[in-house]
């Protein structure tokens, strides 16, 4: 017997709208566990504490710090040579050998796996440079991983800006720099501060990379030698080492609420940088 | 005045040069660290040994990696037949059948899947999956199985974002054309429009496949890590990122090389993945 097509075209359509409702369903369920298991942890006491008996009690407040400066640091160095990464290609040269060697270069490190990075980040930055484990280590192997985000995101905000903008300044007698620094940069903030934000939602959920090169001391780091924990880290070595449920639950309610909230706010800005221009 | 302006335009120009040039020279140091600290026991111990190797023991001389490279393929392939199927019906779902609105709101929700860390999936399996895979299945639950689930969820992202780039490229014309001719939506999808999107389609399965060979912090949590290969779904396995992960922070001497050299096995593994990726991706663009 051979089914009608129409009705095979309602199966079908039955079908995926129960798939697509069921993925976005699986979304929905691993935010809420993390959210309602962890809710009763957070407290500001567990923020602004210091960790007693290796987390089992007490706060977290190290492990955010030392997530700040990483995630911070890394996008201060990440960001001018991602950004200026961009503006070569975009303003300086046509599609070449050279530009398309660059575009290799930029694709391949965003395929390399984080424990890839890990494992250079350990030998050449911890052991061959002598810094140990420590936050420079981590901040250097976070600034090549987040790198090729930045370049991507500011490439494609650098190369929306429109025609006439630039035409306007040159014609007013700007030289390049002054047209990129003044008019095209300006232009396309809203797109490369995008790009930096995932950056830092990467740089506050990555642990592989970080546990090899910042290490995972439990103190505040004080300085860039000094090792440090993420929240990330912390919350891999509470859960895997069952040292405290409680306080895992919590410190993954922290993070993964800032990783949502940090790569909401990235989804709104580059929204609003799409509607402006078109 | 004017030769001021030119030396600064001319020095910003080289400055962005070199900035430009550091993506590269990024990637070749992490390939040469890497490969200078992996190759060696390639050449002491015998390539074949290690890559054919069954036995890990670096401790004392053996540095089999054959179970680990298989076990990666393994749980890679699992991603996949778990991941691939879901993700697809999504792409098609979001391109072809929801509304405009419902369109703006899934795309964004189901890219923040992505941003959730891998660790946080690993926590998660190991709490709700792993237990329900050993009490419905039987074996320790970390297996072969609960990996696949949850590397298959991480790499939805992926998969949706890529298919959905191809699909709604198609041109319109070929669906305006195929409906004209009679044919149902659905028979347009199947005939016309995932045939031309086949490519991109492709690559995004490629690219998943990358991000799930190289995922660890999950894979450690939920794989059992048993040093062999698994004989059924059942049986937990060791994954060549799990490896490294597991050991490189009280590895020394010969067993530190031992690591990089899987670090070496893995990096060949996902450079082919990707060129392979790029090369559907490209010659999706020259058609």
């Amino acid at each position: 017997m051979r089914i009608h097509p129409r009705i095979i075209n309602r199966i079908v359509e039955f079908g995926l709208n129960i798939q697509a409702f069921f993925t976005v369903g699986i979304l929905v369920v691993i935010v809420a566990i993390i959210f309602f298991k962890g809710f009763p942890y957070v407290n500001p006491e567990f923020i602004f504490a210091f960790p007693d008996d290796m987390g089992r009690h007490g706060g977290i407040f190290p492990s955010i710090v030392g997530t700040m400066q990483l995630a911070f640091l890394s996008i201060v160095f990440a960001t001018p040579l991602g950004v200026g990464t961009a503006v070569f290609l975009t303003e300086y040269t046509r599609e070449s050998t050279f530009t398309k060697l660059i575009r290799f270069g930029v694709e391949s490190l965003a395929g390399i796996p984080s424990i890839l990075y890990g494992l250079f980040g350990f030998i050449f930055f911890v052991i061959k440079l002598g810094m140990g484990w420590s936050l420079l280590a981590g901040v250097l192997t976070m600034t090549i991983m987040i790198l090729p985000t930045i370049i991507r995101t500011s490439e494609e905000a650098i190369r929306s800006v429109p025609r006439q903008l630039r035409i306007v300044s040159y014609s007013l007698s700007a030289t390049k720099w002054e047209t990129i620094k003044k008019v095209i940069i300006p232009a396309a903030a809203p797109g490369i501060l995008t790009g930096i934000m995932l950056s830092v939602g990467r740089a506050v959920g990555e642990t592989a990379a970080i546990i090899f090169t910042m290490g995972s001391s439990l103190r505040l780091p004080l300085s860039l030698m000094d090792s440090g924990r993420t929240m990330a880290v912390h919350f891999y070595i509470l859960a895997r080492e069952g040292i405290s449920m409680e306080k895992a639950y919590g410190t993954a309610l922290v993070l993964v609420l800032s990783i949502l909230s940090i790569n909401v706010l990235a989804y709104y800005v580059m929204h609003k940088a799409i509607s402006k221009y078109s | 005045m004017i030769e001021k302006s030119l030396f600064k335009e001319r020095l910003v120009k080289w400055v962005l040069v070199l900035f430009a040039l550091s993506s590269l020279l990024f990637l070749f140091l992490i390939f040469m660290f890497i490969f200078s600290e992996g190759l060696p026991l390639f050449l002491k111990v015998g390539l074949f040994k290690i890559i054919g190797g069954s036995k890990w023991a670096p401790t004392k001389g053996f540095f089999g990696i054959f179970p680990m490279i298989i076990s990666s393929f393994l749980v890679t392939f699992g991603a996949l037949v778990i991941g691939a199927p879901m993700g697809l019906s999504c792409a098609i779902y979001l391109s072809e059948y929801s509304g405009k609105k419902m369109k703006m709101f899934l795309k964004p929700a189901l890219e923040l899947l992505a941003g959730i860390p891998s660790v946080v999936y690993g926590f998660l399996g190991v709490i709700y999956i792993v237990p329900l895979v050993r009490d419905y299945l039987g074996g320790s639950g970390f297996s072969l199985l609960s990996t696949s689930i949850i590397l298959g969820v991480m790499i939805l992202p992926t998969i949706i974002s890529i298919t959905f780039d191809s699909l709604v490229s198609v041109p319109r014309t070929y669906r305006e054309g195929s409906l004209a001719m009679g044919a149902t939506k659905w028979q347009t999808i199947y005939k016309v429009i995932l045939p031309s999107a086949k490519s991109g389609i492709l690559a995004s399965f490629i690219l998943g496949m990358g991000r799930a060979i190289g995922e660890t912090m999950a894979v450690i949590m939920i794989a059992g890590n048993a040093l062999k290969i698994p004989g059924s779904i059942l049986d937990p396995l060791r994954t060549l990122t799990g490896n490294i992960a597991l050991e490189l922070s009280y590895a020394s001497g010969d067993h530190r090389l031992g690591l990089f050299s899987t670090g070496v096995v893995l990096m060949v593994i996902i450079m082919l993945l990707n060129y392979v990726a790029n090369f559907g991706i490209k010659r999706k663009i020259a058609k």
